[in-house]
């Protein structure tokens, strides 16, 4: 067998002389490959449009809140309401030592914040300097609350976008005017950009954000808080502590450890699991239909090579009686099969990567769709495998064509 | 005795088991012109096929220089073919996709000559049959008279020592018969490269220099025919 640039010549004569049969064959493959590697890149794209959603917010996060009692406890009757107090956050990080951050959570919704002229309806949050660890601010100004604010209840808030467009609709930062909510004034000293859709306390758009020690003095809670927010520390399975978590408060607060109503638990971890269950499966798919749709291109690369072959009986048998050894004309096929299932495999890859660009430029958020160069080497390579494999079949049967056979087809 | 066959037997095997070849002896010299001649399903076809290692026989003996032609695996077969034979075939058997000069350059193309030399060498052939300016024309382009010259280009342009063609005028008219049965004399006189020649017109037969005549896969009679004298038409008329 020799390769050099004559026989390639060879093959580039057989493919290009007989067009329209290199183009049909070629296009199975090209279809195929398209439809992989435009699904893969547009699941990604699909995947991270979602993802946004989540931006920022800590995937390992537990959340409590109180609710009324279900079971009898001690002598108390059931449908008891208890409250979270400030007095949990220390308790909790003695007895539960797996935790990173604990930090409470004060809600309170439906304020009207006041900047002059402009009014704009969004919900106040009482939280700790820990809370960033939850819910990840995008600062676009200023900064976030910090241990200070909550231990010298200053009066500063950290606004959601759209308050900050409400409220400014000048633009420029901010950071050191006030604003009113209710009665009080608060000095701005950050602006939050983050568009999750997933936050504490509806969206972070709309969130005036202030020390909580404030919320609790300000809005008269004693030591009462709304939500106690929870990360665990590295390595540490949320779900796992839950028990425990349920232990400690229920001999703090009386409630029976078994009364799963009476405090309610959030775990993210589990609502991530499904999402990303969710993509495994979506991305299982793309595999599916992708792969499933190559190998469909490919064996009609090997069915109409196979037919090439036969229709070529005449030409082959010529090859041979003027002196091709079976080596050379499989060798000879087969190279014209993986020639051609590269060329078109090359337009294919070519083709996805302009129109994944073009999706994601009429798409316009900064969200890539493209396909990862690795992803279009590993394409390359398995278009090498392909070629070679649709080739095979018809290679040895051409091979096994004797030349007396070119003298009796006419 | 450059071609020799001792005893050559050949049976098609198959639902009906066909014994084509019964016993056939023949010696043909280096340099003869010779025919070969009998009614279809004669065996002509077959024995060409073994004269020219395209088939295998079964029994006896075929030597070609003294060499034994047997049980050759299908490289060896080849590279033989290649180097030892060319082939002119009634249907002319040119590659539709290539035009004149590149099919006269497929055999160089196998035995591995580079390309410029391989051009060089068919053209020369080309001129040679006649063909300069059809060199870059398709054989969809071309008469058959001048297909078939092509086919001669390519058979000769390795130079071989034997030629052989089967029924070369089978598909031409009488005229182009005549130039092309011309045209191959002239290159066994000229390059001295045994030619052997498988038709069933008398007036093709006539222009070689013996006759074999083949019947029910033996050899029924052989004739010298140097005087060219064995057609009723007379010599060099072909009559179709």
């Amino acid at each position: 067998m020799r390769f050099d640039i004559d026989s390639c010549n060879e093959i580039l004569d057989s493919l290009l002389r007989n067009k329209r049969r290199s183009l049909l064959t070629g296009f199975g493959i090209f279809w195929g490959l398209f439809m992989l590697l435009f699904m893969l890149g547009g699941g990604d794209g699909l995947k991270a449009m979602l993802e946004k959603n989540f931006d920022g917010f800590a995937t390992n996060t537990t959340i409590l809140a109180s609710d009324l009692t279900s079971k009898p406890y001690k002598g108390f009757k059931e449908g008891r309401y208890w409250n979270l107090s400030v007095d949990d956050i220390d308790r909790l990080r003695m007895m539960v030592p797996e935790l990173r951050d604990i930090t409470p959570v004060i809600s309170l919704w439906g304020q009207t914040a006041i900047n002059g002229e402009n009014t704009v309806s969004g919900h106040m949050k009482g939280v700790g300097s820990s809370q960033v660890n939850i819910e990840a601010p995008k600062l676009k100004y200023g900064r976030f609350i910090n241990d200070i604010d909550v231990m010298q209840y200053r009066k500063v808030c950290v606004i959601g976008k759209r308050i900050y467009t409400s409220l400014f609709p000048d633009g420029g930062d901010p950071c050191g005017s006030f604003i009113r909510v209710g009665s009080v004034y608060f000095k701005v000293i950050g602006v939050d950009y983050n568009s999750s859709k997933v936050s504490i306390n509806g969206t972070a758009d709309e969130a005036i954000t202030i020390p909580f020690s404030v919320a609790q003095t300000l809005y008269h809670m004693g030591d009462n808080i709304h939500l106690i927010c929870m990360t665990g520390k590295s390595g540490v399975q949320m779900s796992t502590l839950e028990k425990r978590i349920r232990q400690v408060m229920a001999r703090q607060h009386q409630f029976d450890p078994t009364d799963e109503q009476a405090m309610f638990v959030l775990n993210t971890e589990q609502m991530f699991a499904i999402m990303d269950n969710l993509f495994k499966g979506v991305n299982f798919l793309i595999w599916l239909v992708g792969l499933g749709t190559l190998f469909a291109g490919a064996i009609g690369v090997s069915n109409i090579m196979m037919v090439t072959v036969k229709e070529r009986t005449t030409e082959i048998g010529i090859r041979r009686a003027i002196g091709a050894t079976p080596v050379e004309i499989l060798s000879q096929i087969l190279a014209e099969s993986i020639l051609l299932t590269i060329v078109a495999g090359f337009l294919s890859i070519m083709f996805s990567v302009m129109l994944l660009n073009g999706l994601e430029a009429a798409i316009h958020n900064g969200i890539s769709f493209q396909i990862s160069f690795g992803t279009a080497v590993s394409a390359t390579l398995l278009l090498v495998i392909l070629g070679a494999a649709a080739g095979l079949a018809p290679a040895l049967r051409a091979m096994r064509i004797k030349p007396v056979e070119a003298m009796h087809d006419e | 005795m450059q071609i020799e066959l001792h005893n050559v037997h050949k049976t098609y095997t198959g639902a009906q088991p066909l014994h084509v070849l019964k016993g056939i002896d023949l010696s043909i010299d280096k340099g003869e012109f010779v025919s070969i001649m009998g009614a279809s399903g004669s065996g002509k076809s077959t024995l060409l096929n073994i004269l020219g290692i395209l088939d295998k026989y079964d029994e006896g003996e075929y030597l070609i220089d003294g060499k034994l032609i047997r049980d050759l695996s299908e490289a060896q077969a080849a590279e033989y073919r290649n180097r030892l034979i060319g082939f002119i075939f009634q249907s002319f058997n040119l590659i539709s996709f290539k035009n004149a000069v590149e099919n006269v350059e497929l055999p160089l193309f196998y035995q591995g000559v580079p390309r410029r030399q391989r051009h060089e060498q068919a053209m020369a052939m080309l001129e040679r049959v006649g063909l300069t300016d059809w060199a870059e024309h398709y054989p969809n382009e071309m008469s058959g008279g001048q297909k078939q010259r092509v086919a001669i280009a390519r058979a000769l342009v390795t130079y071989p020592k034997i030629i052989l063609a089967d029924e070369p005028t089978g598909a031409l008219d009488s005229r182009t018969s005549a130039e092309v049965m011309e045209l191959l004399a002239h290159i066994n006189e000229k390059y001295g490269a045994t030619l052997i020649i498988v038709t069933h017109e008398s007036g093709v037969a006539n222009y070689t220099n013996r006759i074999i005549h083949i019947n029910d896969g033996v050899i029924g009679s052989i004739d010298d025919n140097r005087e060219h004298k064995s057609s009723v038409f007379g010599s060099r008329t072909i009559m179709k």
